[in-house]
Formats: structure tokens, sequence, C-alpha cells
């Protein structure tokens, strides 16, 4: 069962404090809730006015990013939880989507725009998402897994 | 809505109509298997029409580039036909506009095969 921790976003604390409004969620190791993410993360993008095409580039970068962790990450283990948070500021999104999994070495993907791994069926993931957010990091999660944070501005909206 | 997949013969090209999108789950594996099925049932020219494809994911275009391959090694040809503008930037950023041969009108690609 997915959880919502908390109702809606709560103001965080900080020097922009009444800017900042994050909301938590921990989520099952199923596709289902690549979906559920993906609307989660959508909605609190059209409140902050990202238009048609960037609502698309983080729907992507989210989709993907909540595969790797259920898929890869946690291996749909039902014990597991994928835990993605929501940050909505004035002029920027951020996203970081945690796994359980036993962590993950972006380095050890071979670059799938080598010639010789053009033809390879997997392994465009980290590519698009990288392609599709301003900000992308692959962190070792706490206390194990792997974390994503990826953050999207407003200002360099097309 | 997930991924509509139908096919039809213009001459001896088989248009694989898609619409929908192509993801992770169900919609990858239909298209997986109607491809696999067409190149083992002989079909040697087939064309990709994903004008009403909406959306693709990385195992979405996954699947076309195993697909591309399947089709090769039977001794065939496997073109992609009405990409939208989403999907010409997915194979821009994969750099796959360097494997498959994209076409923006069928009469065209149908003749491309002969």
């Amino acid at each position: 069962m997915n959880i919502h921790l908390g109702r809606g976003f709560a103001q965080k604390d900080g020097p922009h404090a009444e800017a900042m409004a994050e909301r938590k969620m921990l989520l099952d190791s199923t596709l289902d809730s690549v979906e559920v993410a993906e609307t989660e993360v959508l909605g609190a993008a059209r409140e902050i006015g990202f238009h048609e095409d960037d609502l698309h580039q983080l729907g992507m970068a989210v989709r993907e990013s909540m595969v790797n962790a259920v898929v890869h990450g946690n291996r749909y283990n039902a014990r597991k939880k994928v835990h993605l948070s929501v940050t909505k500021e004035i002029d920027r999104l951020t996203i970081v989507i945690a796994d359980e999994g036993d962590g993950f070495d972006p380095n050890s993907v071979p670059d799938p725009l080598a010639e010789g791994n053009l033809l390879r069926q997997s392994g465009r993931g980290l590519l698009l998402i990288r392609a599709f957010v301003d900000e992308f990091q692959v962190l070792p999660g706490q206390p194990r897994g792997t974390e994503v944070r990826m953050v999207k501005y407003l200002a360099k909206a097309s | 809505m997930s991924v509509k997949i139908s096919h039809r013969q213009v001459g001896d090209v088989t248009v694989v109509d898609a619409a929908g999108r192509i993801t992770l789950g169900e919609g990858a594996s239909v298209f997986r298997d109607l491809i696999r099925d067409l190149a083992a049932k002989g079909n040697k020219k087939i064309l990709i029409n994903l004008n009403e494809v909406s959306y693709i994911d990385s195992s979405g275009i996954g699947e076309m580039v195993s697909s591309f391959t399947t089709v090769t090694n039977h001794g065939g040809q496997l073109k992609l036909l009405g990409l939208t503008k989403r999907v010409k930037d997915l194979l821009q950023i994969t750099k796959l506009y360097t494997v498959f041969e994209v076409f923006e009108d069928e009469s065209s690609a149908v003749r491309s095969f002969a």
C-alpha cells in the first residue's frame, strides 16, 4: 500500500520557508507506483507553472527514476519501499527518489551513445533523465540503496 | 492508454500502426511480441508508424532497437514512419537517428523498400 506522509505539501523551515513546500510519500515496489509518482510530480509542477513540454520531460525523468528504483533497486520486493520527496519552490521543483536496494554505481552503466552500444536493448534511462532535468545526482542511499536527486528550474523552462 | 497496435499490408510492406504509450510493461511487450511474430512469419519489410504514439520510455526505445535487430537478423528491414517531435527528440538524444531510417510520409517509406 502506498503511504502519503502528511496531508498535502508541508511548509519547510529555513530562510525561504514561505516559498518552499515538501511532500513525502512511501511507495510500493510496483509499476503502479511509477504512475503514482509521475502523477504526484506533474501535479506539483503544474502548480508552479511548468509548461507542457517541460511537464513531459519531468514526467519522463520521474518515470525512468522510479523504474530504476522499483525494478533494479528494490527488484519488486514487497518488503522494500521507494521514498519519494517532491519540493516546490517558486522557481524550481526538486524530486528525490530513493530505493532500499543494494546500491548502484552509475559509472557501471555502459555508455549508451558509444558506437558499439547503440543496439543494446537497455541502459538509456540515466541518459534520458540527464537530458530532461537541470540537475541530476545519484547518491548512496541512507542507510542503504540509491538516492537520485533531480532539479528542474522554471526559469530555464522553454 | 497503453499501446494499441494493428498491422496491414501495403504491397509487400507490412505497416504496423501503433497508438498510445510504449512503456515498460504491457505496452512494450505487446509491441515486441507483434514484431517478433511478423519476423518469424517471414515478413521482411516492416514499417512502424508511430504517428499516434504519444509517449515512449527507455523500455519502449529498447523494444524498438530489439525489434530492429530481430528483423535484421531475419534478413529483413525495419523502418520508422511519422515520428512526433517528442519521439524525434528521443532518437536524437539516444543517437538512434543513426540506426533507424525515418520517413515523414508513408508512400515514400513504402517505396524505399523496393
